[in-house]
């Protein structure tokens, strides 16, 4: 008893002690130093909102990731395949809707996006279930034969999304209520970023207080730490495993829906040709940290915006950039958790 | 004299020597036994593939490293030449330029590569890797002036290798441009394989392989890994930039799609993996494969998909494009059940 009122105190201290602050602060740092190399405040501001829905929507991608790697030591090459699926799903929903879309209210829309959005994580949910049981559990704990597997996923399952949904590009115009932009002094914001942004933060408040201050995060911050230990406390560490597996392929489909939505349309590929972003993000953040992961995510977003603007050429570059000279400074990441 | 040329590596089992003699007796005189455009795209093809799938083979099989970035120095490859030739004219000098500048870029890069990540765990430098090719991929679509962008660049072989340049008739096949061009791509890839042949059953070899076993054992008897992970890494990459140029030879063509894109990256992962990792020969049988399949699968796979026509899905799945699925299942068998694939399962029936 008296171990059980004393362990969340005890939590709370060290969750004091622990918090880094200096890799939150390269986020406004960064912000800030644009500023004069952009020139005007608004064209800044519309970036810096552009830059941080990117950011979002990139840890809705990431963060399932990181958490896998940080639990069950899996790197999933095959995360993409949960990406675009995730995309699909809501795009199958979405088109399905078109009175709902193009009613112009918030509400009509709304009620078109949440089934859509919920599709995709279930899809997506599902497929990472599967994905655990069938390929990735044979080969715990063999990172060469991991990869491979992995990668044979993603043929297979990109195959299959042509054999289901086509081969072709499929187009997803966005709800009415939420294309265009609203004017703020200056500055022109894109409505639908806004909504990125406040998702995304949803999810990480909720990601935050799920791992923070329940019971069942507590479990997966100690297997984070030391899986055997957890497991000889007689928790199964293999039913952890398995959520976690499905709510981080549940977070990539949802990811997956919101960027589609933000691209406007819907491809295979897609999913693969974010992952490089995504494997950058979870490197800066350092693997396994969805603190890291977060910070990180915001980075690549806030500096691809900037660079699109200032020098076009240098977009992807400048995340490669950004990435060793993380890595100079923490080679283990900006949050290094044990094992990485 | 055959044992000094496979380096005392024999296939160790009949089925697979008569299917490697057949290989070769066919890659050998493609021009005289298949004539026609499409066949001998299709064996130039194979030669060059063999050779790029067996220098990953070295990395992924022997080292067991696995790298993204393996169609990087494959498009340097092709890029170092095919920019060489496009500035500075059809000439041998400007080919000569082309390769050695592309060599040493690749030696440089993977040098890098290998000094800066090698260190860490395999997920870490795969990642890496993929990130880098990335990069690469952006900046030669992105250096347009130089590289042509997504056109990719066209150019013009010395006078000797011209489609039009006819030298005499053999056999009734007329020895033009063409054909030697061919044969350069076939002794260069042949001969890089023995090269690889050697490397992996020297000393070096056998400690690469004891670090793909146990790299803390192996550090413990006192060989240094990152040396020798960085060393095979150069190797491979070396390896890859030849494939690269020989392909560039033989198409006359550089571009994104031929040589930088990552389906090429799937593409070699999926030959070594179904010919067999850790066996050079697989790669031969990996790679002829995967290019037959890539050429002839697809017809089969339409007559099939056509006579599923009324079926809902089955069609589908069997659909011509869909050639890759197969082969994509395929490779997850292999993971699993026979990680050294076909080579060995022929090895192991003898």
């Amino acid at each position: 008893m008296t171990m059980q009122a004393a362990a969340p105190d005890a939590n709370r201290i060290i969750a004091r002690i622990a918090v880094d602050w200096i890799p939150l602060a390269l986020v406004p740092v960064l912000a800030l130093a644009a500023l004069p190399l952009v020139g005007s405040a608004p064209t800044w501001v519309t970036l810096t909102v552009a830059g941080l829905a990117m950011g979002m929507m990139i840890f809705m991608m990431a963060s399932g990731l990181t958490l896998v790697f940080g639990l069950m030591d899996v790197m999933n090459f095959a995360h993409g395949i949960f990406i675009s699926v995730g995309a699909y799903g809501a795009a199958t929903v979405l088109t399905r809707m078109r009175p709902q879309m193009e009613a112009g209210s918030l509400a009509a829309d709304l009620s078109a996006m949440i089934p859509a959005v919920l599709a995709a994580i279930a899809l997506a949910g599902l497929l990472g279930w599967f994905f655990e049981r069938v390929l990735i559990r044979p080969v715990y704990g063999d990172h060469l034969k991991q990869i491979l597997i992995t990668m044979g996923g993603l043929i297979v399952f990109e195959q299959l999304i042509h054999v289901v949904w086509g081969a072709d590009m499929i187009p997803l115009p966005r709800p009415s209520a939420i294309t265009g932009a609203f004017i703020l002094g200056e500055a022109a914001i894109e409505r639908y970023r806004v909504l990125a942004v406040i998702v995304g933060l949803a999810v990480f408040a909720a990601m935050w207080l799920l791992l923070n201050r329940t019971r069942i995060g507590l479990l997966v911050r100690a297997g984070v730490e030391n899986p055997e230990m957890v497991e000889s406390l007689g928790y199964r560490i293999r039913r952890l495993f398995v959520g976690v597996f499905v709510a981080g392929s549940g977070l990539a489909g949802l990811g997956g829906a919101m960027w589609a939505m933000y691209q406007e349309q819907v491809t295979a590929q897609m999913g693969m040709q974010v992952l490089v972003v995504i494997f950058i993000v979870v490197i800066i953040g350092g693997l396994g940290s969805v603190g890291g992961c977060f910070v990180g995510a915001m980075l690549v977003g806030l500096m691809a915006n900037y660079t699109g603007y200032l020098a076009p050429k240098l977009a992807l570059g400048s995340n490669i950039l950004l990435m060793v000279l993380i890595l100079l400074w923490r080679p283990r990441g900006l949050y290094a958790i044990g094992k990485a | 004299m055959l044992n000094q040329l496979l380096s005392a590596d024999f296939p160790r089992s009949r089925a697979l020597s008569v299917v490697l003699v057949a290989i070769l007796v066919a890659l050998a005189l493609a021009p005289f036994i298949f004539p026609g455009t499409r066949s001998l795209n299709v064996a130039a093809k194979v030669a060059v593939f063999v050779l790029l799938v067996a220098s990953y083979d070295l990395l992924l099989g022997y080292t067991g490293i696995v790298s993204f970035a393996h169609t990087m120095f494959f498009g340097i490859g092709g890029y170092g030449v095919g920019i060489a030739m496009a500035k500075l004219g059809p000439g041998w000098g400007a080919l000569a330029l082309g390769t050695g500048t592309a060599l040493a870029a690749s030696l440089a890069i993977a040098l890098a590569i290998g000094l800066l990540s090698l260190r860490v765990r395999a997920i870490f430098f795969a990642m890496i890797t993929l990130a880098v090719a990335a990069f690469f991929q952006i900046l030669a679509s992105q250096l347009s002036g130089l590289t042509g962008g997504e056109d990719g660049l066209t150019f013009r072989l010395p006078e000797l290798l011209r489609p039009g340049t006819v030298l005499f008739n053999l056999f009734g096949v007329e020895v033009n441009g063409r054909l030697v061009s061919y044969y350069i791509v076939f002794f260069g890839a042949l001969a890089l394989f023995l090269a690889l042949l050697r490397v992996v059953n020297s000393p070096f070899g056998r400690v690469l392989l004891s670090i793909r076993e146990n790299e803390f054992r192996s550090e413990a008897l006192g060989y240094r890994i990152v040396t020798y992970r960085t060393v095979a890494n150069c190797l491979a990459a070396l390896g890859a930039t030849v494939a690269g140029i020989l392909y560039a030879i033989w198409l006359r063509y550089t571009g994104p799609d031929t040589t930088l894109s990552f389906n090429i990256m799937i593409d070699i992962l999926l030959m070594v993996v179904i010919g067999g990792m850790g066996t050079m020969y697989g790669s031969v049988l990996g790679a002829t494969l995967f290019v037959l399949a890539q050429n002839y699968l697809r017809d089969l796979m339409k007559l099939a998909s056509d006579g599923l026509a009324g079926m809902p899905l089955l069609p589908n799945l069997l659909h011509p494009d869909r050639w890759l699925l197969w082969l994509g299942v395929l490779f997850i068998l292999c993971v699993y059940y026979f990680p050294t694939g076909i080579v060995g399962k022929l090895r192991a029936r003898r």
